[in-house]
């Protein structure tokens, strides 16, 4: 147990001390995050027994860390040294993993990263890893996140030290605006310049929040961030609450995240115990706490004001801005809130320097951004690139591209924010301007791939009708507007649409992205614009012809068995919950449609491919 | 002032896990304890998803509608789920046996389409899987 640090110096005493620890020969990193959906704490398990049964526990250590990043391997984990990546462990795999990789030094090909015939066994050449640049992810995947000697060890609060000895909290603003850091939840808006407004707000008392209300359907980035390495994140708002003067920092937490949640409070309780927060911080006469604050499961308080009013205990509806948190608040005093990713990047950019830091990214946005990839390609899960690297760069070079060989359609980056990026950007380098330029937004960066069998309506009604249950009602446009475009896109995927519906959803959203009062509305008509924008064919075929060109809009589809491929096995009868398939065994099926609830259930269940979707 | 109210929510929270819901005494009681109109506490339990006004069931089912299980068949997944059940999204079974809910993400997309039975995660489902996995769980009981 550490004793309480009261100065800078006996924090750097503990990381040499933590530095000179005898290490295990071999350490087992087994991500217990994510991969918790798929049994890696049983495959923990089994590897602690096994270690204690084979009396190894001096050699080799098992640890629980967060998100590897790819998570498409779940269950993941690392060998280190040599640094081996198995993917899809389970328990049964535990015994022939100790035998051979820990102790002789094998590899099992079976459980390693495969591309057809090409098996790699080292994490660093696996293209899903070799083309990131994880500045922020660095220790995530690497740490134990409950255990704050190990994050320390492995960098944790070196940055804290340094602002707090050798610079003004004028001078740590001053390195964030160099830095050219923006704001990661969604806008990105330059994180300096807000520091810079809660500064200079009159008032002693202001307050730091932490947005962690990750609403967006799409994006797990700032989920994984806590449940991986917390206490860079505690880092970066103790840096911020000194820059700007503040005593008190709230994190705002979605309860959708009992994981982060968890790893979250242990970490605040870790840090308070050795006096990394609380009153008079290593000794440096700066007091700063931090309390973590469950959402209650509402999109829009994500939105600043909103997430303030939810603090508060009201009912989360933003408000008109001005006046801006950063004057009037949590409390109406002043507040300055940033998302997980922000905060996370703030030690970075202290360590490195605003110079070097600068040196990754675009003119306009810089350093690193995490994507959580997801949809219909390979490699879904945790990357983190420079600002600027193409989405062919991220969809391909690093997701592996499109299963089953189908064709990439469509890009939706931003969540419900956000716009379809159709194939002929590929090759545009992302970053917060040029995303905009194009119908979508950065957003929290939920990048979900799209293939051919992606209907762009049903997408666009998708989105529309999240947001429509989303939205606070708190005003009209977007209360009413998106109630009127979803009726209209729902008519569309029906196909009881008509051509003027796609010139009335275009007039009608650029009115309520215009109109509407907070974020969520101003940026509610995105997904809808931006495929009539790319799209427009998919909407005509709709309308036109009736047609489905994806067959995923179910009112539009038929099934139909065809008699000279079926069997007669009778597969498809069985399934079928509503008995719509007739026929005689051995002799070809056919299924009634007027009793076809459409649910594939048959399609799916055909050895032969014999049912046809049309 | 400001203080009590912003405990408000978690004191309303704890009431639910005592109760499972929060039924209009407990209501009443909150309103009563923290000094804040019944309209607000009400307003409040109303506008968030995780307060729950009507009785629950013995488990609760998350069906994800986020994007990755959308454009993977999350609409197939749901409806299996309410063919078996005979309710749609939001109502309880009549012997309180299963609540139906979706919910906007996991966080778990690569699983996709996935739901959540209490704490357990189910991935890579198909209607046929979420027909077979909720009859285990009727039969269990």
């Amino acid at each position: 147990m550490i004793k309480p640090l009261t100065s800078i110096d006996e924090l750097s005493k503990l990381r040499a001390e933590l530095a000179a620890r005898p290490r295990p020969e071999v350490e087992i990193r087994v991500c217990s995050t994510g991969c918790r959906a798929l049994g890696a704490l049983e495959v923990c398990e089994a590897l602690e027994q096994e270690i204690e049964s084979r009396d190894l526990d001096r050699r080799v250590r098992v640890v629980r860390t967060g998100c590897h990043g790819l998570c498409a391997g779940a269950v993941a984990m690392v060998i280190d040294p040599p640094g081996i990546f198995y993917q899809g462990v389970t328990p049964d795999d535990v015994p022939e993993i100790i035998q051979s990789t820990v102790l002789n030094g094998e590899i099992i090909n079976r459980l390693c990263w495969a591309d057809g015939d090409r098996v790699i066994a080292r994490q660093e050449d696996i293209p899903f890893y070799k083309h990131q640049t994880r500045l922020v992810l660095r220790n995530c995947g690497v740490v134990d996140p409950r255990s704050l000697e190990d994050c320390i060890a492995h960098g944790a609060y070196s940055a804290l030290p340094q602002v707090l000895s050798a610079m003004s909290p004028e001078q740590v603003i001053s390195e964030v605006l160099a830095s050219g850091l923006r704001g990661r939840g969604g806008a990105g808006f330059p994180t300096g310049r807000k520091w810079q407004f809660a500064r200079a707000a009159a008032g002693e008392l202001k307050y730091v929040i932490c947005n962690a209300d990750e609403g967006d359907p799409g994006a797990f980035m700032d989920r994984a961030l806590l449940e991986g390495d917390p206490h860079l994140m505690i880092e970066g708002m103790l840096i911020g609450a000194y820059a700007i003067g503040s005593g008190q920092g709230i994190i705002y937490v979605r309860a959708e995240y009992p994981i982060a949640i968890e790893h979250t409070q242990i970490a605040l309780a870790r840090a308070r115990q050795v006096g990394l927060l609380g009153t008079n911080i290593l000794g440096m006469g700066f007091d700063f706490d931090i309390e973590i604050r469950q959402g209650a499961g509402a999109f829009v308080c994500g939105e600043e004001t909103a997430l303030i009013a939810s603090v508060e205990g009201k009912r989360g509806m933003p408000r008109p801005r001005p006046p801006f948190p950063a004057t009037s608040g949590l409390y109406g005093k002043p507040t300055n809130i940033n998302n997980v990713e922000t905060w996370a990047n703030v030690p970075r950019v202290i360590q490195q320097g605003a110079v070097t830091y600068s040196e990754i990214g675009t003119e306009g946005s810089k350093g690193t951004k995490i994507f959580a990839l997801a949809g219909q390609v390979r490699n879904t899960g945790l990357v983190e690139v420079p600002m600027g690297t193409t989405l062919r760069e991220i969809i391909f070079d690093i997701g592996g591209g499109i299963p089953r060989g189908r064709k990439f359609k469509a890009a939706q980056i931003g969540g419900p924010s956000g716009g379809c990026v159709p194939p002929r950007y590929l090759d545009l380098p992302i970053d917060y301007d040029s995303v905009e330029q194009i119908g979508a937004i950065m957003g929290s960066g939920g990048l979900i791939v799209m293939d051919e069998a992606t209907c762009m309506v049903d997408i666009a009604q998708f989105f529309t009708e999240f947001v429509q249950k989303e939205s606070c009602g708190k005003c009209v446009p977007c209360r009413v507007g998106t109630k009127r475009m979803l009726e209209m896109l729902t008519r569309i995927t029906e196909g009881e649409g008509e051509l003027a519906d796609i010139d009335r959803l275009e007039r009608l959203g650029q009115m309520i992205k215009q109109t509407s009062l907070c974020g969520l509305g101003q940026t509610a008509p995105n997904p809808v614009l931006s495929t009539i924008r790319y799209f427009r064919d998919e909407y005509e075929a709709h309308i036109l012809e009736k047609r489905c060109p994806a067959c995923a809009c179910q009112a539009l589809l038929t099934y139909r068995i065809r008699a000279d491929i079926c069997t007669g096995c009778t597969a498809c009868a069985k399934v079928c919950s509503v008995g719509a398939i007739s026929g005689e065994p051995k002799q070809p099926h056919t299924i009634d449609i007027s009793t076809c609830i459409k649910c594939g259930v048959c399609y799916q269940t055909c050895k032969f491919q014999a049912i046809v979707v049309e | 002032m400001c203080f009590s109210r912003s405990r408000s929510a978690s004191v309303t929270y704890q009431v639910q896990e005592c109760f499972g819901y929060l039924p209009p005494p407990a209501l009443k009681e909150i309103s009563q304890r923290t000094n804040i109109r019944l309209s607000r506490v009400y307003g409040v339990v109303t506008f968030y998803a995780q307060f729950y006004t009507e009785p629950r069931g013995r488990h609760t089912i998350r069906v994800c509608r986020g994007t990755a299980c959308h454009v993977k068949g999350a609409g197939r997944v749901l409806d299996a789920a309410c063919r078996e059940l005979g309710i749609t999204e939001g109502e309880t079974t009549p012997d309180l046996m299963f609540c139906l809910e979706t919910v906007a993400c996991l966080g778990t997309c690569f699983l996709a389409p996935v739901m959540m039975i209490d704490n357990q995660y189910f991935g890579r489902l198909t209607p046929q899987r979420v027909q077979s996995i909720l009859r285990d769980y009727q039969t269990k009981q």
